[in-house]
């Protein structure tokens, strides 16, 4: 009896499960840098986790391990009846623009492509260049030697547009001061290097510079080590990654992906979700800086209100940061 | 003029700590085809002690018992190319690379299952490390110019295991060409035949000599992840085996010249990094992706027309078999 019992709790319960995840079935394919990347793609999984908290949905994962698998990836969540993917990153444009097509009753979000042009389909586009304006002018404020430096990661129009709005900010607040910047290299492998990282970082601490930025996914973490070994200051990027390294963290450069995928996955679940380009900038706080209680330190109060009022004036539209995408070229 | 002084110092500076890795294994490489066994899988097996270092060491909190599991880790590596090659003789470079793919995967996949954070170890705090040393009287040493920074930037101030690396280089002239150890290893790696006649097993030699090779590797792999870097990441060795094969060839297969062809691709990559946006006279600025090719042309250029023939061992590649 208690046996009969047990099983019907069982069938009951799975019953349950089904019934719910009926209704929606989200996705996540994240890229080369893994789920846990501190970063990007962690930003992301800490969106769709917000998303399983709120709902009690759970989100499907796929994590590649090579470009190969990316297509593959998408196509198995898609058969597997997944009705909503959100695609990571650029790298991924091609195969979710592909899957997507074969797939037109699933719905697809992708993150940092806005050129795509498909009817189930959003595309999250993010105005990184103001944020890094933000941070750029707070690694300016915090430079005593007035040089700052920039370590990007593969090199891409993406990335030139972070290290663009960086100077711009900086040169706002010191018109004099000196921008190094680095890219680690030319290929995928570049965001996953952080020996390399952590030797462009010391070339530019030797040529003066006291304050580093890196938007370059896992090779970051190799920066921000050696930043914090050698005593200098660093700037995370995507998600905030202050805690790495108290004391040494100026503050992040936020991008929030994870509002991103957590809106995708709310919009579908409401039935609110819509097609098309979405650009999240300073004004819809879809980027930022991060203030908490690892770099509280760091921050003076005049540095907290120069950078807010900054921010109004790019929110307000006083100041207008150039995109480096939107020329290829950076006037700063 | 000083200031032009203090770039070459970091230039230095830099150039030894890139280097460290790839002398290790170019050693490594000597030991291994001086008697005869290419070794293609360094690559494979810095990137498994490396992990295997920031694993442990992570765990236990000690970087000595990491180095010293690092060590073991790529020695048994070498133990399996040793006896897929030695014992059952099979293809060397087929084996190599199979190391290479193994370590690839298995990195990854078993860091997911320890650690689930996407193959990556979680970062070490400093004293889960080997920190800079310095040296004794560096401040009384620092007053003199000139040579006051080059003594405390240069010499002093690098982890143990770059001071061991230079060592190693060292070590590995004397054993191949001072002991009777290396005389009978370079003749197994030249004519087998000649030492089997001699009564020296020609398999014991040459799986002696691999096991050596892949304890160098071990501490390739443990300066990466637990000396110069902080943890372990996805395919971190980064091509950085492959570069030190290349030295080896470079160095015709002795110990000093390859250091220096290690610490010339040291200084190339660290030059790279220096000079990628800065403008230089009427070249203007240099593009990235000249710099980060720059070792590699070099390379093609020395090899094809300065450094003449490079002779490998003359048994090299063939498996050894009393039937003949």
């Amino acid at each position: 009896m208690q046996k009969l019992f047990k099983l019907i709790t069982v069938a009951l319960l799975t019953l349950s499960a089904s019934i719910v995840s009926a209704e929606i079935k989200p996705a996540v394919i994240f890229d080369m840098g893994g789920k846990f990347d501190k970063s990007f793609n962690e930003s992301v999984f800490n969106g769709a986790q917000r998303f399983t908290k709120e709902t009690g949905i759970k989100v499907m994962e796929f994590e590649v391990t090579n470009e190969a698998q990316r297509e593959q990836g998408m196509r198995k969540m898609a058969q597997r009846g997944a009705n909503v993917i959100v695609c990571v990153g650029f790298a991924q444009a091609d195969a979710c623009d592909k899957v997507a097509k074969e797939f037109p009753n699933t719905k697809f979000s992708i993150i940092d492509v806005g050129w795509l042009d498909n009817a189930n389909m959003r595309q999250y586009v993010f105005n990184e260049h103001e944020g890094s304006f933000l941070v750029g002018a707070l690694a300016a404020m915090a430079s005593k030697t007035g040089k700052v430096g920039f370590v990007g990661g593969m090199d891409i129009p993406l990335i030139r547009k972070f290290a663009c709005g960086y100077v711009q900010g900086a040169k706002t607040v010191n018109s004099k001061v000196e921008v190094y910047q680095n890219m680690t290299g030319t290929t995928p492998a570049a965001w996953n290097d952080p020996a390399k990282g952590s030797e462009l970082a010391k070339s530019q601490f030797d040529r003066g510079a006291d304050v580093v930025y890196a938007a370059a996914g896992g090779t970051g973490t190799g920066v921000y080590q050696a930043a914090a070994d050698a005593g200098k200051l660093a700037i995370g990027v995507d998600s905030n990654q202050n805690y790495l390294h108290p004391g040494t963290m100026l503050t992040s450069m936020l991008k929030r992906v994870d509002l991103a995928t957590y809106e995708t996955f709310m919009d579908v679940k409401s039935g609110n979700f819509t097609s098309g380009v979405k650009v999240l900038g300073l004004k819809e706080e879809g980027v930022g800086w991060a203030y908490d209680k690892h770099n509280k330190s760091l921050i003076t109060d005049v540095m907290k209100s120069t950078i807010n009022g900054l921010s109004d004036k790019v929110k307000s539209g006083a100041i207008k940061v150039h995109d480096y995408m939107s020329d290829n070229n950076c006037p700063a | 003029m000083l200031e032009m002084f203090q770039i070459c110092i970091s230039l230095l500076d830099s150039t030894i700590r890139i280097a460290t890795p790839l002398i290790f294994c170019a050693m490594a490489g000597i030991f291994s085809e001086r008697s005869g066994i290419i070794d293609i899988g360094l690559e494979g097996k810095m990137l498994l002690s490396a992990f295997v270092a920031a694993s442990v060491t992570f765990l236990t909190g000690s970087p000595w018992i990491g180095l010293f599991s690092a060590v073991v880790a790529s020695g048994f590596a070498s133990v399996i190319h040793g006896f897929a090659c030695i014992t059952n003789k099979g293809d060397q470079v087929i084996s190599g690379l199979a190391i290479n793919i193994l370590a690839s995967g298995l990195t990854i996949t078993v860091g997911i299952a320890l650690f689930s954070r996407g193959g990556q170890t979680p970062s070490l705090g400093s004293d889960q490390r080997f920190m800079p040393i310095d040296f004794p009287f560096q401040s009384l040493i620092n007053n003199i110019p000139l040579f006051g920074d080059l003594y405390s930037d240069v010499i002093s101030g690098h982890n143990i295991l770059v001071y061991l690396s230079l060592l190693a280089v060292f070590v590995t002239y004397y054993m191949v060409f001072k002991t009777s150890f290396g005389l009978r290893l370079r003749a197994v790696g030249e004519k087998p035949e000649a030492v089997d006649t001699a009564g020296i097993s020609v398999i014991r030699m040459r799986y002696q000599a691999v096991i050596i090779a892949g304890m160098l590797c071990g501490l390739a792999g443990a300066y990466l992840s637990i000396a110069h870097g902080a943890g372990f990441g996805r395919e971190m060795s980064a091509g950085k085996g492959y570069i030190a094969l290349a030295a080896m060839i470079f160095g015709k297969w002795n110990p000093i010249p390859t250091l220096f062809a290690c610490l010339l691709f040291g200084f190339l990559e660290a030059l790279g990094n220096r000079l990628q946006g800065v403008e230089l006279y009427i070249i203007g600025e240099v593009p990235v992706q000249f710099m980060q090719a720059l070792p590699y042309i070099l390379t093609v250029i020395l090899l094809a027309g300065f450094i003449g023939k490079a002779r490998a061992p003359g048994a090299i590649g063939v498996p050894y078999s009393k039937e003949g």
